[in-house]
C-alpha cells in the first residue's frame, strides 16, 4: 500500500513547550493509523496541523506524495481531509440540517442533502434527524452529526481526535464497527487516543508520541496493552489497589428522592436520585458525559441556588438549605471538574488561591486581614506532601501543569482534614504519574475513614479505586454496583440506560 | 376622533419610525455575528451630518447619500478593525465610537447649523425600509450566507474549524450595520427633519439597540418593536392634542421607560435570552495559531 500522508520534520512549539519536535511518519492508504500518547505529547497540535487548524513553524506534509500548503481548515477540505473533532464543532441552536450543510464543501439544495445524508446513514447505520436541533441530541448522536459531515465531502482521509471518550462502551463497538466498514470503502482514518485497548482492537497502525517526538510507528498486530502502555510513557506504572471487603456500618451522607424540575433544555433534569454513603467508602458516579453530572454536582455544592426537591442529610443533619461556605464548615470538600477558573483562580497565586477555597475558616484571617503567614506555611505543607512540581507558593496557578495544579488542589482540600470529599473528574486530562498518584492519595484517604464520591466519565478509574458505583443515565441513578464482584457488561448496559 | 386624525398619526408614527428600523436590523445581523456595536448613535449622527453637508454644497441628492454612507462605511470599519484585528474589548470600543461621532458630527456641522434644504420624500425609504426587513429575514433564514453568519455569532470556533472566515465575515456584518445606522443618521436629516441640529438623533440609536434585543434577534418582531416605540413616541403630541395635562418631560420619557419595562420583562426570562441571544455574542475571536 502506498503512503497517503507522510508528516516531514515537523516542528511546532507554544511559548515555553515544544508540541512537535522533528514529527516525521508515513501513513498508509486505506489503513486505520492510530496516535498513541499521553495528553500533551503533541498528538492533537499534529492532527490540526494536517487540518489547517494549527500553522507548523517549520516541516513539511507531503498528501499522496505532493507538497501540500495546508494554510487553513477550507484548503485542507478541498484536498479531501476531514476532522471529527472531540469537542464537537456543532452549533447548539441550529437544526442537524443546517449543520450539515454548513459542513459541505460546495453548495447543495436541500432535498440533495436529505438524499446524500439518507445514503450515509443508511449505508453505515447512523440514525439522524434532520430537523431536530442539536441542542436536543445525546452526545452519541451529536458525534454521528459530526461524521456524517464529514463524510458528506466525501474525504479520503478522515481524522478523529478521541471519538471514544465520550461514548457508552455500546456506542464505541458500534462506533468501531463503522470506522472498519469505511476503511474497505476506501477512507484512510488517523485515530487519536490514548487508550492503549482500542488502539490495539481497532488499528493497524501506531505512532506512539512522547514529549512532541515520535517514540516509534508499529504495526499493532504483536502488541498488547502492557507494552504500548511502556512505550507510550516511557516507564511502568502501578495500579492502586482498593481494599474492597471491610465492612461499612456508619452512614454518613445520604441523598433521597432529589429531583429538579427547570425547563432550560440545556440542562439534564434529576430524576429522584437516591444515594447512601458509609464512612470510609468511596461512591463511584459513573456514566457519559451530559447525563447529569454537572447538575448533581452543581446541587452538592450549592453555588447557584439550584432549585430541587428532596433532601441531602449530612450526618443527621439536613443540609439542603446550607451554602457552599457553609457545608465546608461541616467538613465537607469539593474539587470540582474545571481546575481553572472553578477550582483555583488562573491570575492569583497558590497561597492566594488557598485562602479562597479556606475563607470560611478563621485561622487564617487576622480580623479582615489575611493571614499570609498561616496560607503561606499551609501552601508549602501541601506542595510537600503532595509532590507538586513548583518553585514556590508564589507561582500563578494558571503556570502550573494540569497534573500539578489537580495535585494542588486536591491536596489543598485533604489538608482541611474533611469527612466528606466530593470529586468531579479528579484526572481528567493529566499525566499518569499524577494520574497515579492521585488515585493512590485516595485510597489511602479512605482507608483512614474519609468518605469519598467520584463523579467520572472514565470507568477504569472507577473500577480501580471505588467500592461501589452507580451510573448516571438522562439524570436517573442506577442501583449500586459492588466493584468486587461486578458484570462488566451490565455495568455497560447501565450505561446505555438500561436500569430500573 | 376623526378618521383624517387617525390617518395623521399612523402617518406620522411611519415618518417617525423609519430610522430605527434601519438602525436595528444593521445592528440585528452585526449581532447576529456575534459582535455588539453600541456606536450606532454616533454612527447615525456622522451619517447625518456628512449627508447634510454635502447636500447643502453640492445640492446633489446622490452624493450626499454617497457620502454618508462612505462614513458609515469608514467609522464603522474602524471599529471592526479595533474590535477583529486588535481584539479590544467591544463595549468599551462602541461607546468610543458614539462619543467619537457626537465630537465629531457637532465639530463638522457647527457652521450648517441654520442652513434651509429642500427634504427629500420619505415615503421612498419607508418602503425600502420594509423591503430590508424582509430581505433580512429572508438572507438569515434562507441563505448559506446567512446561515454561515448565524453560525459565526452562534459559536465562532466550530465556525473556523469548519473552514469558514470568521473575521471577514464580521467585517461585512459590522460594515453593513455601519450602512445602515448611517442611513437612519441621513433620513434623519435630509427626510425627517429636514435639517442639521447638534445631536438630533436624540438617543434613537439607543432605543435601536434595545430593540434588537426586545426582538429577540427576529426581524419581523424588530419591525413591530419599532412601530411600538416610535408610536409611543408620537403619543406625546397627540395625547397633548386631545388635550391631556401632562408635563412634556413625561412624554419625553417614554420611548425609555418602554424600553427599560421591556428589557426587564425579557431579562426576566433567562431561558427566553438564552435561546434566542447569538451565543458568541459578544466574545472576541482568537485563532489558535
Amino acid at each position: 500500500m502506498q503512503s497517503i500522508v507522510e508528516f516531514k520534520n515537523i516542528f511546532k512549539s507554544y511559548p515555553g513547550v515544544i508540541a512537535n519536535d522533528d514529527v516525521s511518519f508515513n501513513i498508509k492508504e486505506q489503513s486505520i493509523h492510530a496516535i498513541l500518547g499521553e495528553n500533551g505529547a503533541g498528538k492533537s497540535t499534529l492532527v490540526k496541523i494536517l487540518y489547517g487548524h494549527v500553522k507548523p513553524d517549520s516541516g513539511e506534509i507531503l498528501i499522496d506524495s505532493d507538497l501540500a500548503i495546508i494554510n487553513s481548515p477550507s484548503t485542507a477540505k478541498n484536498l479531501g481531509i476531514n476532522m471529527v473533532f472531540q469537542h464537537f464543532s456543532l452549533f447548539e441552536s441550529l437544526t442537524v440540517a443546517e449543520n450539515l450543510i454548513l459542513g459541505m464543501n460546495e453548495n447543495i439544495s436541500l432535498t440533495k442533502l436529505k438524499d446524500n445524508s439518507k445514503t450515509i446513514c443508511d449505508k453505515y447505520g447512523f440514525n439522524l434527524n434532520l430537523n431536530s436541533p442539536i441542542s436536543s441530541l445525546s452526545v452519541g448522536q451529536r458525534q454521528s452529526v459530526e461524521i456524517v459531515r464529514s463524510l458528506l465531502n466525501n474525504p479520503k482521509i478522515l481524522i478523529m481526535d478521541e471519538p471514544t471518550s465520550v461514548l457508552t462502551p455500546d456506542e464505541i463497538s458500534k462506533l468501531f464497527k463503522i470506522i472498519k466498514k469505511l476503511v474497505k470503502d476506501g477512507l484512510t482514518v488517523i485515530f487519536i487516543s490514548h487508550k492503549l485497548e482500542e488502539i490495539i482492537n481497532l488499528s493497524d497502525y501506531v505512532t506512539i508520541m512522547r514529549n512532541g517526538k515520535v517514540v516509534s510507528t508499529i504495526s499493532t498486530q504483536n502488541e498488547d496493552p502492557e507494552t504500548l502502555g511502556y512505550k507510550m510513557l516511557g516507564y511502568k506504572v502501578s495500579k492502586a489497589k482498593q481494599i474492597s471487603n471491610i465492612n461499612f456500618s456508619k452512614d454518613i451522607f445520604n441523598i433521597k428522592n432529589l429531583s429538579t424540575q427547570s425547563k432550560d433544555p440545556f440542562t439534564i433534569n434529576l430524576n429522584k436520585i437516591d444515594l447512601n454513603l458509609k464512612k470510609g467508602q468511596i461512591f463511584g458516579i459513573a456514566g457519559v458525559a451530559g447525563n447529569g453530572q454537572k447538575e448533581l454536582m452543581e446541587i452538592l455544592l450549592n453555588e447557584n441556588d439550584y432549585e430541587f426537591s428532596g433532601d441531602i442529610i449530612f450526618k443527621d443533619l439536613n443540609i439542603n438549605n446550607l451554602s457552599t461556605f457553609q457545608r465546608k464548615s461541616l467538613s465537607i470538600s469539593y474539587v470540582t471538574e474545571e481546575r481553572l477558573g472553578h477550582s483555583a483562580v488562573p491570575e492569583m497565586s497558590l497561597s492566594e488561591n488557598i485562602f479562597l477555597s479556606m475563607n470560611h475558616k478563621s485561622e487564617f484571617k487576622k480580623g479582615d486581614f489575611i493571614n499570609f503567614e498561616k496560607i503561606n506555611s499551609y501552601a508549602s505543607d501541601v506542595i510537600k506532601n503532595f509532590n507538586v512540581d513548583t518553585p514556590s507558593y508564589n507561582v500563578k496557578a494558571g503556570k502550573l501543569s494540569g497534573g500539578n495544579l489537580q495535585k494542588f488542589i486536591i491536596g489543598r482540600e485533604i489538608m482541611s482534614n474533611p469527612e466528606l470529599l466530593i470529586l468531579s473528574q479528579p484526572t481528567w486530562g493529566i499525566d499518569a504519574g499524577s494520574e497515579a498518584f492521585i488515585k493512590k492519595t485516595i485510597v489511602e484517604l479512605s482507608q483512614k475513614g474519609v468518605s469519598i464520591i467520584i463523579i467520572s466519565h472514565d470507568l477504569d478509574e472507577l473500577l480501580e479505586v471505588c467500592h461501589q458505583i452507580s451510573v448516571l443515565y438522562e439524570g436517573s441513578l442506577s442501583n449500586p454496583l459492588n466493584v468486587k464482584d461486578i458484570n462488566i457488561s451490565k455495568l455497560g448496559k447501565y450505561m446505555g440506560g438500561l436500569f430500573d | 376622533m376623526s378618521i383624517d386624525l387617525i390617518i395623521g398619526i399612523l402617518n406620522i408614527v411611519l415618518i417617525s419610525t423609519t430610522p430605527l428600523v434601519f438602525a436595528g436590523i444593521g445592528e440585528l445581523v452585526t449581532e447576529k455575528s456575534g459582535v455588539l456595536n453600541l456606536g450606532l448613535e454616533g454612527l447615525m449622527l456622522v451619517g447625518a451630518v456628512t449627508g447634510f453637508i454635502t447636500l447643502v454644497i453640492t445640492g446633489n441628492y446622490f452624493y450626499s447619500l454617497l457620502l454618508s454612507i462612505i462614513s458609515g462605511v469608514i467609522l464603522s470599519g474602524i471599529f471592526a478593525f479595533l474590535v477583529l484585528n486588535l481584539m479590544t474589548n467591544q463595549i468599551a470600543t462602541g461607546l468610543a465610537l458614539t462619543i467619537f461621532g457626537i465630537g465629531l458630527s457637532a465639530m463638522l456641522g457647527k457652521k450648517f447649523g441654520g442652513t434651509p434644504i429642500d427634504g427629500l420624500n420619505p415615503y421612498y425609504f419607508i418602503v425600502i425600509s420594509f423591503l430590508l426587513v424582509f430581505f433580512i429575514a429572508y438572507f438569515l433564514s434562507k441563505t448559506k450566507t446567512g446561515l454561515i453568519v448565524r453560525a459565526v455569532g452562534e459559536n465562532h470556533n466550530s465556525a473556523y474549524a469548519l473552514g469558514y472566515n470568521v473575521i471577514k465575515t464580521r467585517y461585512l456584518t459590522i460594515i453593513f450595520g455601519g450602512v445602515m445606522s448611517s442611513l437612519a443618521g441621513y433620513y434623519i436629516s435630509i427626510c425627517y427633519a429636514p435639517m442639521w441640529q447638534e445631536g438630533m438623533t436624540a438617543g434613537r440609536g439607543w432605543i435601536a439597540l434595545a430593540l434588537v434585543v426586545f426582538a429577540t434577534w427576529r426581524p419581523w418582531r424588530l419591525l413591530v418593536g419599532a412601530y411600538i416605540f416610535g408610536g409611543v413616541a408620537i403619543m406625546q403630541m397627540n395625547l397633548q392634542a386631545i388635550g391631556v395635562k401632562l408635563p412634556g418631560q413625561f412624554f419625553n420619557m417614554m420611548p425609555y421607560l418602554a424600553t427599560i419595562i421591556v428589557l426587564v420583562f425579557i431579562s426576566s426570562n433567562k431561558l427566553r435570552l438564552k435561546l434566542s441571544a447569538p451565543s458568541s455574542l459578544n466574545i472576541p475571536f482568537e485563532k489558535n495559531q
